[in-house]
């Protein structure tokens, strides 16, 4: 029992979780129906929290690709690229990636998490120095444990602060690598790209960004965050993943700075690792081909996005500070946080429940993300049970509203009355929604 | 870690000693006691980010960058005013 020790409060907190519901790390899914639903818990459940922004998992053509590479070239590759090899897809999944970002180089890695593991923590080595977001993805805090650089944190979307710890570099030799995410992927905030764009020009630092959550989402043609910036060419790296718009497993880099290919015989999650099977490689391109041309997809994932936050913001949560495809409903509160993630459930809608430590300031966040594929309707389901749960919880204060009348009405009456409201669209609902 | 040789009444007038503290007190628990050997950690009730926190505003406070690794062995503020003695030399 003795090496298990050291893990005792992790213990502590996931028998909390067990003790009042059910656990996030345990949760199996009994059937999945299609990237917006599954039953779970012999339940039909509506999928709110799976990064599968494109609603991609479920394509023909990306499904008939992958049973096609299965057929004809087997399960797996049994080994990494340096040691075994490369099959055709992997050099064309990598060309067609770069075409896509309209960049010189690409490499392909094994997941998304690998991938910042492999770029970040080689890019910067001894003597170097990264500069990292305080609110980064864990890949980027384990890249920077990889790495031999100086690690130094700046202020999370502070430019200002990245200014004045360039600044006290700028006298020392070495690189400096400053890393970035397009979209934080707790919050759903963005980078403001241009200002730190601005900073690392003047400091003659090298930009990472992450653009995991925004690949496919952001960008007329889906590009992400430096598309929409317009700052494509301002940026040196980007990393990036499969495993959410694209639908698939897998990660990248992609690059203009000249000779990037020797970082595959230096970049040890590259070189010590399998690579990507062949039907994945051959989903991801199916996938890749869709994104340029998924403008419909887009604008519905962003109409989405909007109607959730709208919805729960008009209900009185406190929310992440933008609109974006994550919507996070930030929360002081352990228990009623616990219990918030485990009412929905019940009531039949999947979110993320994400803990302090791993959530910006201390919050306890019940995270959504949404899809393309998600319909108004179930959009709306997921807005009207968030309300009613978080009403009996005492998360929200007023009752919810569909409009600033109905609001009206309620000034006065004690909350939960056994009166009804028969007219107000929340008491509907709310019959609707009992679990 | 030489500073541990050190008599801790030459800590206490010691500038960086006092600026610690200063930028330590928005961020540790109420009734926090604050000494050389307090244990940052523990006897502060700080957490993770708590600490990040306190680290950004010691470093405005001090002008200096404060790397990530320069702090993973500090465990008390004397530990803390000898990493901080190191890097302002370094710099
Ligand atoms: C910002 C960010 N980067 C990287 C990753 C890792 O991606 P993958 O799931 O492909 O390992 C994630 C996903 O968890 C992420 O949110």
């Amino acid at each position: 029992m003795a090496i298990f020790d050291k893990f005792q409060s992790l213990t502590e907190s996931h028998d909390f979780l067990k003790s009042v519901g059910q656990s996030p790390s345990e949760l199996q899914f009994d059937e999945i129906l299609s990237p917006t639903e599954a039953i779970l818990n012999g339940r039909r459940t509506i999928l709110l929290g799976t990064n599968n922004y494109l609603g991609m998992t479920f394509d023909d053509a990306c499904i008939e690709k992958g049973i096609s590479a299965l057929q004809e070239q087997g399960t797996g590759t049994t080994g990494s690229r340096i040691a075994n090899g490369s099959y055709d897809g992997h050099k064309a999944l990598e060309n067609e990636i770069a075409e896509f970002y309209g960049m010189k180089n690409a490499m392909l890695f094994s997941t998304g998490y690998m991938a910042n593991l492999g770029a970040i923590g080689t890019l910067a080595g001894r003597g170097d120095y990264l500069l990292i977001d305080a609110d980064s993805h864990a890949s980027i805090h384990d890249a920077c444990k990889l790495s031999d650089a100086e690690v130094i944190r700046f202020r999370h979307n502070d430019p200002v602060n990245l200014a004045r710890k360039l600044e006290r570099l700028a006298d020392k030799p070495g690189e400096k690598l400053v890393v970035i995410e397009s979209i934080y992927s707790m919050l759903g905030d963005t980078s403001p790209l241009k200002e730190m764009i601005a900073v690392k020009k003047k400091y003659g630092a090298y930009l990472l960004i992450d653009e995991a959550h925004s690949l496919g989402v952001m960008g007329a043609t889906g590009r992400g965050l430096c598309e929409l910036a317009g700052v494509e060419d301002d940026v040196d790296f980007v990393t990036g993943t499969f495993s959410k718009s694209i639908g698939t497993i897998g990660g990248f880099l992609v690059s203009n700075v000249p000779g990037l290919d020797i970082v595959r015989l230096a970049s040890r999650p590259y070189m010590f690792t399998a690579s990507l099977p062949p039907s994945v490689v051959a989903t991801a391109r199916e996938a890749l081909s869709h994104v340029p041309g998924a403008t419909v997809l887009r604008a519905k994932l962003w109409d989405n996005a909007t109607q959730l936050y709208a919805g729960l913001k008009t209900a009185g949560f406190d929310l992440g500070p933008e609109v974006s495809p994550i919507v996070a409903i930030r929360m002081q509160d352990a228990e009623k946080a616990v219990a918030l993630w485990n009412g929905l459930l019940e009531a039949g809608v999947y979110t993320n429940l994400a803990l302090p430590p791993a959530t910006p300031s201390g919050w306890f966040l019940l995270r959504s993300s949404i899809s393309a594929a998600h319909s108004s309707q179930q959009i709306a389901l997921a807005v009207e049970l968030c309300t009613r749960i978080g009403r009996e919880l005492g998360l929200i204060s007023c009752p919810a509203q569909s409009s600033a009348k109905v609001e009206m009405m309620n000034v006065g009456s004690p909350r939960k009355s056994s009166k009804p409201e028969a007219e107000s669209v929340s008491k509907k609902d709310d019959a609707a929604a009992q679990a | 870690m030489s500073a541990t040789q050190q008599a801790p009444d030459s800590i206490l007038s010691d500038p960086i000693y006092k600026e610690i503290l200063e930028q330590l007190r928005p961020h540790a628990g109420a009734d926090s006691v604050f000494a050389p050997d307090t244990v940052i950690t523990e006897d502060l009730g700080m957490d993770s980010l708590a600490i990040m926190d306190f680290l950004f505003d010691l470093e405005d406070a001090l002008d200096l960058n404060i790397p990530e690794h320069r702090t993973a062995e500090v465990r008390t503020i004397r530990d803390l005013v000898a990493a901080i003695v190191l890097l302002q030399k370094e710099s």
